[in-house]
């Protein structure tokens, strides 16, 4: 068949191959340039001393033990609060709602959430949090801030494995009498607990390269507290660190070892991702 | 009995609609927020000045809000972005949806989404210390942070989006099409060029629009190399974005200056452009779930 190919055409064909092969190599390489120069960059800088301490102007020293704590805070934070707020609305979207109008504003409102720049929810965050509902800079705002960000999300994971309870389950309890939130509590939560996961997976990497929507909200300091007493004060995720570190202070050192941190740490999110994706893959076809 | 049980249901249906109900109030605050912030410093400043004032001098003795170099570096840093990321995604989903073996799919779609989770502040990083040095050796210019630089760092950080949503609305290509072309001669890549490509291309205008967004949308990455001068566009020039004019003078602007507000009334022209986005994003994928 391929012998009857005009050379045209074969020079045609060879064309695109080359530049599929040459758009997956730019891709790969892109991808793996940036992690081993990262890596390579950051992690020789990366101390005990540097992870355990928080920085002193009389040493001169900086570590950046305040800024780990400040990111498990807000990640903790925003996932206590976002997780039951997506889960929720995703039962209401799937169970409750009749009202097709409903449905579609909700619906559209997730959708455009998704679209808006973090730098706009740092804006409004500021504005509404910090400002009107008198938080001030702190974590407790940024969290809140990344509820909003991260809710569609959530509700779109919990939505999509909502849909995947078999619906001879629910009839059943039904048929036996039971009222619909005893349905929903007993049945339906339990069943779409790998789209919470997933849900919970895609979150904590969101919060976790977010900085734009943090500056504002959550502010840049490095004291060192506990999660109460955290939760209200400002504080500087990893992110914003590296942001502050590099740019205001040229402390590139530094910026690269909070960078390799996170590469790393990206790394595992994706990991996860895949390994539950696969691991409820293969719970649901058995 | 039979009433109260009925009574729980009411009250927990009414829980589950507020909670439904959550996303709407969220864009509803933000928008009048934004609109409420936005709409003062215009109104002082003048609609005109302030869209196509091509000065900005918040300080000083000669004050101008004029944010047209703002809208102009966003629009010409997006458009090189979509211009340089679109063939190379475009053709890394073809390849991936079409070609691929599960192996190296597997592979390669890791990559894409370690490219879409590395934060930006890294990619801004890298951009500083890399790209910046390397753009001023090669281009043999003062200073590397340009705006050529913030296109080639958007460039790839449009990637995965362009690749994921371009990957999805090929593999829903029907695979009749493509047995068709087949069996009339056609080459399997000329087959996807030709007949897959075409079917899926609403799905792909959706990828790049999403595209769009992103460069539109991203601040700390572009923040990092762009140079940040309130200049009006010039590739190898230190240029501003709306995103980063906002992120960049927030921090010292006087609480309740016409400064501040200049800067809200900024973050609304992003918000508009940003709603206009999505109102094409949506158009395209709803014409690519009619099919």
């Amino acid at each position: 068949m391929i012998g009857k190919v005009s050379k045209k055409r074969k020079v045609n064909i060879a064309l695109l191959k080359g530049l599929m092969y040459l758009s997956v190599g730019i891709t790969v390489s892109l991808v793996l340039f940036l992690i081993i120069y990262v890596l390579a960059k950051g992690l020789p800088n990366i101390t005990w001393e540097l992870l355990s301490s928080k920085p002193s102007y009389i040493t001169g020293k900086i570590g950046i033990l305040p800024d780990i704590l400040n990111t498990v805070y807000i990640i903790l934070a925003t996932l206590v609060i976002v997780l039951p707020l997506g889960v929720g609305a995703a039962v209401y979207l799937t169970e409750y709602a009749k009202n097709q109008k409903v449905v579609a504003a909700i619906e559209f409102a997730a959708e455009t959430l998704s679209g808006i720049p973090s730098i706009i929810y740092g804006l409004v965050g500021m504005l509404f949090f910090c400002q009107f509902l008198g938080f001030g800079t702190s974590l407790i705002a940024g969290s809140l801030t990344l509820v909003i960000m991260n809710l569609p999300t959530v509700m779109r994971t919990a939505q999509e494995s909502l849909k995947t309870v078999p619906i001879g389950y629910k009839e059943g309890a039904f048929g036996l009498g039971a009222g619909k939130w005893r349905v929903i509590r007993t049945i339906v939560l339990p069943e779409c607990v790998d789209g919470i996961v997933t849900g919970c997976i895609l979150s904590v990497g969101r919060i976790l390269g977010e900085s734009a929507a943090l500056l504002f909200t959550a502010g840049f300091a490095h004291a060192l507290n506990g999660v109460f007493s955290g939760l209200t004060s400002s504080g500087a995720t990893l992110t914003v660190a590296l942001y502050v570190y590099a740019k205001e202070q040229g402390e590139f050192e530094v910026a690269f070892a909070i960078g390799a941190i996170l590469m790393i740490l990206t790394l595992v999110i994706n990991l996860c991702a895949d390994l539950a994706g696969k691991y409820f893959k293969k719970r649901r076809n058995k | 009995m039979k009433s109260k049980a009925k009574l729980i249901e009411r009250v927990v249906h009414g829980i589950f609609l507020i909670l439904g109900l959550f996303t709407v109030a969220a864009v509803l605050l933000i928008s009048v927020y934004l609109i409420i912030s936005g709409i003062p410093a215009i109104k002082e400043i003048g609609l005109f000045e302030f869209l196509f004032g091509d000065k900005w001098t918040p300080t000083g003795e000669d004050i101008q809000f004029g944010i047209l170099p703002f809208i102009l570096t966003s629009v010409y840093g997006t458009a090189g972005a979509i211009l340089i990321g679109t063939p190379i995604g475009f053709f890394t989903a073809v390849y991936l949806s079409k070609m691929a073996n599960s192996k190296v799919k597997g592979v390669v779609s890791s990559a894409v989404s370690m490219l879409a989770g590395i934060p930006s502040v890294v990619y801004g990083l890298v951009g500083m210390l890399v790209l910046v040095p390397a753009v001023r050796k090669l281009f043999n210019i003062p200073d590397g942070a340009s705006l050529f630089s913030a296109i080639i760092v958007l460039s790839v950080m449009v990637l995965p989006s362009i690749i994921k949503v371009s990957l999805t609305a090929l593999e829903a290509v029907p695979k009749e099409y493509e047995e068709g072309s087949l069996a009339l001669g056609a080459t399997p890549i000329e087959t996807y060029f030709k007949v897959s490509v075409p079917a899926a291309k609403s799905g792909i205008a959706a990828a790049v629009v999403l595209g769009v967004g992103r460069a539109v949308g991203e601040a700390m990455a572009v923040i990092m190399v762009s140079g940040n001068v309130a200049n009006m566009p010039g590739l190898f020039e230190s240029v501003r974005f709306l995103t980063t004019a906002v992120s960049s003078e927030m921090a010292y602007a006087a609480d309740g200056s016409l400064h501040r507000q200049a800067l809200f009334s900024i973050a609304l022209v992003l918000f508009l452009f940003i709603m206009l986005i999505n109102a094409v994003l949506n158009f395209f994928l709803k014409k690519n779930k009619e099919g």
